[in-house]
């Protein structure tokens, strides 16, 4: 077994996702049948190759340090679940 | 031959000669979407409201002598492009209610050339699959045989294009999203190189694959959709400050003394007979059109899926980790605190392919396993670029199929997510490597569905690809068969 139940709840907490146990089930065999198929990149060696994080060689991309427009409140808490004036709102934070 | 039926060519040669107007165009289409859709469930949201303004507007700028080549052209996008004031769900549950603020660059280039958008388009969720079934919204249908898929994820992108319920559409291919659909519908789709059409605008599936390209009825339809998107946009810092050259002039140049490589890999047993046979008549076209013909090697190809499924699920969950249902998106009603309003909100918010790409893509990423899975796939990645690099030193363009078999039925793959992923073996390692890729037309399997070549081409070669598809469009014409819909 490349992984266990137990690490895939870990897992599930780690990605903030409520898992019912049903799911566990099914995801820690679909896993573990994937991450056996990954393994044979191990048969590759791949000592002293660079990483390739991005297609296209490039530098950091700056733009000049200018204000330039932005969408303004309304629009920005358009599509809040739920506002308390210019604000988003939600649970308390520290109990 | 109807207005639905028509190329952006044709209906731009239409609207520029006042045969048709615009507002004529676009209830045509709006019409036919409502007499086929119902079948295919290529859209998940139609905007004929807004569509007829932009026609009226489009019908007032050609009556003043402003057309360009979109003006009045009804197009779909896929809903993974944000429209202001169009609700845009990515094909999610948790974006089922969300109204951007704002236009994606892609479509407002699309706009400022005066076209019409007539609705949004059906796909996988958060563009994750091969199939069009992890929608939310229900599956796509293929309009060829409505028993099978469209593909995926640009599912409806492609249907919509097959079923002419939109003359033109965008996808985005991020290991093959819209060749395959392209290819299992029967229509032409490009995924232009890394960093060529900006992603500003484009719900993040994985950023370092992402790449935004058109479905089209024709080769010179693609040229003229890929030159209206593509571009340079201080909003996007990775797209790539080289020009755009004109793709429609240098179409007809021919294929005559041109190098066309075939990678061994790719042409193994198990490829479906029919694809075969296709790939076999579409090397002796190009043999005849006087195209020199050659072997090459992609050593790592087999490395491929297993590559691209560390990192597309890693960069995934951590692009996805902004759904949280704090600023937009849906949040669960019943959650005690804030960590359990993230994990219900997720939870209720995606589909199973999410969460599992999720899952897989946070096991990657995580402690003790970084190194092992996600830095060992990127070092891969490395590899298989590498292939391509020292291939176009012998050769100019490369000839592949699409996927090993035509358009599967609904349903048969669904239990077994590797034999989905494996589905994508050809076309993954052009978005790992970085380029371009097209998908043509190139005949038809005994069953009657769509088989697609594809031809892919150097970083920024994306004028030999289109030449190349545009020659053997001329010959075979597969591309003018319609689908029995």
């Amino acid at each position: 077994m490349k992984i266990t139940r137990e690490q895939v709840e870990h897992v599930a907490r780690l990605a903030r996702l409520e898992l019912s146990e049903a799911e566990l089930d099914t995801f820690t065999g679909q896993m573990d049948s994937i991450l056996s198929y990954v393994e044979k990149l191990n048969a590759l060696d791949t000592e002293g190759i660079v990483p390739t994080s991005h297609a296209v060689p490039m530098e950091n991309a700056f733009r000049a340090d200018e204000a330039t427009g932005s969408i303004g409140v309304e629009a920005a808490l358009a599509n809040a679940p739920l506002r308390a004036q210019s604000f988003f709102r939600v649970p308390k934070v520290i109990e | 031959m109807e207005i639905f039926d028509l190329t952006i060519h044709e209906l731009h040669e239409k609207l520029k000669a006042k045969e048709v107007s615009s507002v004529e165009a676009t209830r045509a289409m709006l019409d036919r979407i409502e007499a086929v859709d119902s079948q295919v469930n290529a859209y998940i949201t139609v905007t004929p409201e807004q569509a007829l303004v932009q026609a009226e507007d489009a019908d007032r700028r050609i009556a003043a002598g402003e057309i360009a080549p979109l003006t009045g052209i009804p197009v779909g996008l896929k809903d993974i492009f944000v429209t202001k004031g169009i609700r845009t769900t990515c094909g999610s549950r948790i974006l089922e209610n969300f109204v951007p603020p704002y236009d994606g660059t892609a479509v407002a280039k699309l706009k400022e050339q005066g076209a019409v958008i007539v609705g949004k388009l059906n796909q996988d969720e958060f563009a994750m699959g091969s199939s069009n079934e992890s929608s939310y919204f229900g599956p796509c249908k293929n309009p060829w045989d409505l028993s099978c898929t469209p593909g995926g994820s640009s599912g409806g992108s492609a249907a919509a294009i097959a079923a002419r319920t939109a003359t033109a559409t965008l996808g985005t291919d991020t290991g093959g999203s819209i060749r395959q659909p392209a290819s299992h519908c029967g229509c032409v789709g490009l995924k232009p190189t890394y960093g060529r059409v900006s992603r500003y605008g484009v719900i993040a599936y994985a950023s370092s694959l992402d790449q935004v390209g058109p479905l089209t009825r024709d080769v010179t339809d693609s040229a003229l959709l890929l030159g209206a998107v593509a571009g340079y946009d201080p909003m996007d810092s990775t797209s790539v400050n080289t020009p755009v050259p004109d793709y429609v002039a240098s179409l007809a140049k021919g294929v005559k003394g041109i190098k066309i490589g075939l990678p061994k890999q790719y042409f193994i047993e198990g490829l479906d007979p029919d694809v075969k046979r296709a790939m076999d008549e579409a090397i002796a076209m190009y043999k005849s059109l006087g195209a020199d013909i050659r072997e090459v090697s992609l050593p790592n190809t087999e490395y491929a899926v297993a590559t691209y499924y560390i990192i597309a699920t890693a960069e995934a969950s951590a692009n996805l980790a902004r759904y949280d249902g704090v600023r937009f998106g849906h949040r669960a009603e019943d959650a005690r605190g804030l960590a359990q309003m993230y994990s219900k909100s997720r939870a209720e918010g995606f589909g199973p392919e999410v969460k599992r790409r999720i899952m897989l893509g946070t096991y990657a990423l995580s402690s003790g396993y970084y190194d092992a899975y996600y830095v060992k796939a990127q070092k891969v990645r490395t590899l298989i670029q590498q292939d391509f690099l020292n291939a176009f030193k012998e050769v100019d363009v490369l000839l592949t199929p699409i996927a090993p078999t035509p358009a599967f039925k609904i349903a048969e793959k669904l239990e077994d997510p590797l034999q989905m992923y494996l589905s994508d073996i050809f076309t993954i390692p052009v978005n790992l490597a970085g380029t371009c890729g097209i998908s043509v037309p190139a005949g038809f399997s005994a069953a009657g569905l769509p088989i697609g070549l594809q031809l892919v081409g150097k970083p920024f070669g994306e004028q030999e690809i289109l030449t190349a598809a545009y020659s053997f469009e001329r010959e075979t014409q597969w591309h003018l068969k319609k689908a029995p819909l």
